[in-house]
């Protein structure tokens, strides 16, 4: 089962990069990126079954950075709606080169 | 007779479950038009993940899983879809054919990666860490199991996060105010 759980962390690891690269909505990128994360989290703890409990323990700090990034990434969405009235990805070229 | 009979391992059928929900939960989330359905298809894969979470013997994970994740910061994501007031917005947001093509190829190859590094599963390591956590479970509890590291050997980036936490809180109500 642990063998089977790093392997299900990497196909939710690659629908999450599928779908940020398919999908042009920024909230629904988020979304994937949260779940590339998540995918992490699930690696982290079957490797905690084969080295101990610190796999349980990054997964509180992997928690914090997904929470840090929603609350900081959905304020840019935010700030930008606000311009461009849109949350399609092809109206953010603020920074492309 | 009796072998004749599979083994059949119950927490080994319900960990098949509660996988390919997660998958489908995944595929349904960046397959879907309408955001909220989308987000919905998220919440139920995170779920699952919990139940995985159950199956692994980390209980605490697990419901941090639910609490955290599948209430409040999908109910972050969830505020900001109706706030935008993009839930009845159904044009398809997909890229066009290119992007699709290198996008699957993309995950598969990576997925691919990933997998072969994973499955190298040594049988010797595998479940060492395992009768580990049983018995710090057994003597601190499911919490105290988990917060006894946390706060002897990673205290100082226990207290950083509470920084990281800081900064997210300011930048947030930074951007997200109208005049600065």
């Amino acid at each position: 089962m642990v063998e089977l759980s790093l392997v299900l962390s990497a196909i939710l690891f690659s629908i999450g990069i599928a779908g940020v690269v398919v999908r042009r909505n920024a909230i629904i990128l988020f979304m994937c990126i949260e779940l590339m994360l998540n995918a992490a989290n699930l690696a982290f703890v079957a490797f905690s079954r084969m080295v101990g409990i610190e796999g349980q323990v990054f997964v509180f700090f992997v928690m914090t950075v997904a929470a840090a990034e929603a609350a900081v990434g959905l304020a840019i969405v935010i700030s930008i709606f606000r311009h461009t009235e849109t949350v399609d990805m092809k109206n953010f070229n603020l920074l492309r080169w | 007779m009796s072998h004749l009979i599979p083994q059949f391992d119950p927490a080994e059928l319900l960990w098949w479950v509660f996988a390919s929900l997660a998958v489908g939960g995944g595929i349904g989330m960046i397959t879907r038009k309408n955001p909220i359905a989308s987000l919905l298809f998220l919440v139920l894969s995170f779920f699952s993940l919990a139940a995985i979470y159950v199956l692994l013997q980390a209980h605490f994970i697990a419901a941090i899983q639910i609490i955290v994740y599948a209430g409040a910061i999908m109910v972050l994501f969830l505020f900001v879809i109706m706030l935008l007031n993009l839930g009845h917005d159904y044009q398809s947001d997909l890229r066009g054919g290119l992007w699709i093509i290198w996008g699957f190829t993309l995950a598969g190859i990576i997925g691919f990666v990933l997998t072969r590094i994973f499955a190298v599963g040594d049988a010797a390591v595998t479940g060492r860490g395992g009768i580990v956590i049983d018995q710090s479970v057994r003597e601190l509890n499911a919490v105290g199991a988990i917060a006894d590291p946390l706060f002897r050997e990673f205290l100082i980036p226990f207290e950083l996060t509470s920084i990281l936490l800081l900064v997210a809180i300011i930048g947030a109500v930074l951007l997200a105010k109208r005049r600065v």
